[in-house]
């Protein structure tokens, strides 16, 4: 009997269908295009006669030789330093993810663990800190940064992001550690554990899949980053998002717009890679927040 | 948990939060209530065999020195915000009394920067979020009733837009509806307008920026739904058809009220995102046509000469707008938790 209520009429299911198949089409050609793209030269990618010349690489051809070229990458990867870009990106994200989980799992837990009226103020208050436009606090930043010479290097960098980080880490932990039941670390602390030992041996252990799920999201945010890497990093620094930026402007002029292309789909490689193994846990942290309410 | 053991917890994640974003926002607002220094001024007579000349300049030494004892600047109080870049009051009033129809006097004050970027922004909220939220939901519905095999493809898919780096996702969009590019061309072909661009006008790079709006926030929403979805409660589905509710009329009457949370949380998300709009108008080098909040603090602070004072009394502005918008939800959020503490 259950399957009544799911059978549905011809034309509904060819309206869906169509829906979803429009919205596919929406979401995933503008990557395939540029992915296709990325790999011809400037007169094909914006062709002034045809845009099939796009699809088979005409002048492509009389360019190069070959209906593909890699010259978009050789010249964003080894003439424009891309490389070094990548290089900060990882290092910058890496330590962000580190350092927030740290923080926020430590935060997440007492938040969860503690009944007073203190912390769902605190909660509160992350919520607000959330909402901040990253750029109002970037203007609060720049000028004693500048006083006291933090200003472009990675450190800093690093841990303005771990803090602005924090709010959305500790909501989803909080959210993840109250599914894990109480009553495994109190009887932990029954059995003699002082509270730090009871979260170390205890609930450590346990709390991987939701750490990882955060971790993803902090991840993304770090890596995404425009706002505060483009404002506090130096030209050495600069990381893979504001490279991109700044590749826009002075490209533009030389005629280079396909290192810009090259390097916007070698950006996007790891998010898709990402995707492609994590969609479950990227699935269900956004739902983590909402089905709570 | 005891106060002791609490504190010793939350205390790194909190003096994270307390040095860099409660401490910046002090920063802004001291920094909005104060203004450059003015360059000190020198005037010295040079005679010539033709008679004296005075002559100004810049003291560059005295004024660096100036800027190094006090690097804020001198206290301007709320000078800043009320000066042409923000809240134009001076101006205001003089449109005010100087227009006689409202049109006229619309079309003076949005030529105001601050007034300028809140237009966009809020326009830019108002629109995206509804669409959002029924794409979202359109989506959410088709999916639901797609076989199983075909489910995790489109799912990976429908993340894409959201998952990509905003100032990317832009940026691609951005190159196809290049006039060059393969959009672009084929809305020349459609509207047979061989000079159309949508870069030109304001409305159309608004409309633009609008579009990649919905395309970069409709797999939130349509992920939050599709699983929310799966936990309609199948009996109320069944009693309705037995009631005679047509397939339409269960998904008005069960579905949505049942998702009522859901929506919430969509578009309380989703308000919070778009008002602070940045990276598309970036992307989409569409400073000309458009600036929002966020673009007008970002264009103070870049280059060298960077106006520290003008973005602070910005920021500081689209803070107490944040705070508007938030206001609603942490009353009913307040209002919940007490009930549920009495």
């Amino acid at each position: 009997m259950a399957i009544a209520s799911k059978r549905r009429s011809t034309p509904l299911v060819l309206i869906s269908s169509v829906l979803v198949l429009a919205w596919i089409v929406v979401a995933a050609f503008p990557f395939l295009w540029t992915l296709w793209g990325s790999f011809k030269v400037q007169g094909d990618f914006f062709s002034k006669a045809d845009w099939m010349n796009a699809l088979w690489g005409t002048r492509t051809v009389i360019e190069t030789g070959a209906p593909f070229t890699g010259a978009g990458y050789e010249g964003a990867w080894i003439e424009k330093e891309f490389w070094r870009a990548a290089l900060n990106t990882g290092i910058i994200v890496f330590f962000t993810v580190i350092i927030s989980l740290t923080l926020g799992t430590l935060g997440g837990y007492a938040l969860a663990r503690s009944g007073y009226r203190y912390a769902f103020w605190l909660l509160m208050l992350a919520l607000v800190f959330r909402a901040m436009p990253h750029i109002t606090l970037v203007s609060g930043y720049l000028l004693p940064f500048f006083e006291w010479n933090l200003w472009g290097h990675i450190p800093t960098t690093i841990v303005v992001l771990v803090a602005i980080n924090q709010p959305f880490t500790l909501w989803m932990l909080h959210s993840f550690f109250l599914n894990i039941p109480k009553d495994l670390d109190e009887s932990a602390m029954v059995d003699g554990c002082t509270r730090f030992q009871a979260f170390r041996h205890v609930i450590v252990p346990v709390m991987w899949p939701g750490v990882i799920t955060t971790g993803l999201f902090s991840f993304l945010l770090a890596y995404n980053d425009f706002t505060v890497t483009a404002l506090l990093l130096n030209q050495e620094n600069q990381t893979m998002i504001p490279k991109i930026a700044s590749f826009l402007g002075s490209t533009q002029v030389e005629g280079n717009v396909m290192f810009a292309v090259a390097a916007v789909v070698s950006a996007t490689a790891p998010l898709f890679v990402l995707i492609l193994f994590f969609q479950r846990q990227i699935v269900s942290g956004l739902t983590a927040g909402a089905v709570k309410g | 948990m005891p106060h002791r053991t609490f504190f010793w917890f939350i205390l790194p994640s909190a003096l994270a939060m307390l040095l860099f974003i409660a401490f910046p926002l002090v920063s802004v607002i001291v920094q909005s209530l104060h203004v450059e220094h003015e360059q000190i001024l020198v005037t010295s007579e040079n005679c010539g065999p033709f008679g004296c000349k005075q002559s100004t300049s810049v003291d560059v030494e005295a004024t660096a020195k100036l800027k190094d004892a006090a690097p804020l600047g001198r206290f301007n109080s709320l000078g800043t915000y009320m000066d042409r870049g923000h809240l134009a009051t001076a101006e205001i009033s003089q449109a005010w009394s100087t227009t006689d129809s409202w049109r006229a006097f619309f079309s003076r004050v949005m030529n105001l920067p601050f007034y300028k970027a809140l237009a966009f922004t809020l326009a830019y909220t108002a629109v995206v979020t509804p669409l959002v939220i029924l794409f979202g939901l359109a989506v959410a519905l088709g999916v639901n009733g797609l076989p199983k095999l075909v489910k995790g493809p489109t799912i990976f898919i429908s993340l894409l837009p959201m998952i990509v780096t905003p100032l990317i996702g832009s940026l691609i969009l951005y190159w196809m509806i290049d006039a060059d590019g393969i959009l672009g061309k084929g809305l020349q072909y459609i509207f047979d307008d061989p000079a159309l661009s949508l870069k030109a006008s304001p409305l159309l790079t608004w409309l633009t920026l609008f579009t990649y709006g919905v395309w970069h926030g409709i797999p939130f929403a349509f992920v939050v739904f599709y699983a929310g979805l799966q936990t309609v409660p199948e009996e109320t589905l069944e009693a309705a058809m037995i009631d005679g509710a047509s397939r339409w009329e269960r998904i008005r009457y069960v579905v949505i009220p049942y998702m009522g949370p859901l929506f919430v949380f969509v578009a309380l998300i989703q308000l919070m995102d778009n008002f602070r709009v940045f990276e598309p108008i970036i992307g989409f080098s569409a400073q000309a046509n458009a600036s929002s909040l966020s673009t007008e603090i970002y264009g103070d602070l870049l280059g060298d000469n960077a106006q520290y004072a003008s973005a602070a009394a910005t920021s500081m502005l689209t803070v107490i707008g944040v705070a508007i918008l938030l206001t609603p939800v942490l009353i009913r959020t307040w209002r919940d938790f007490n009930r549920k503490a009495v």
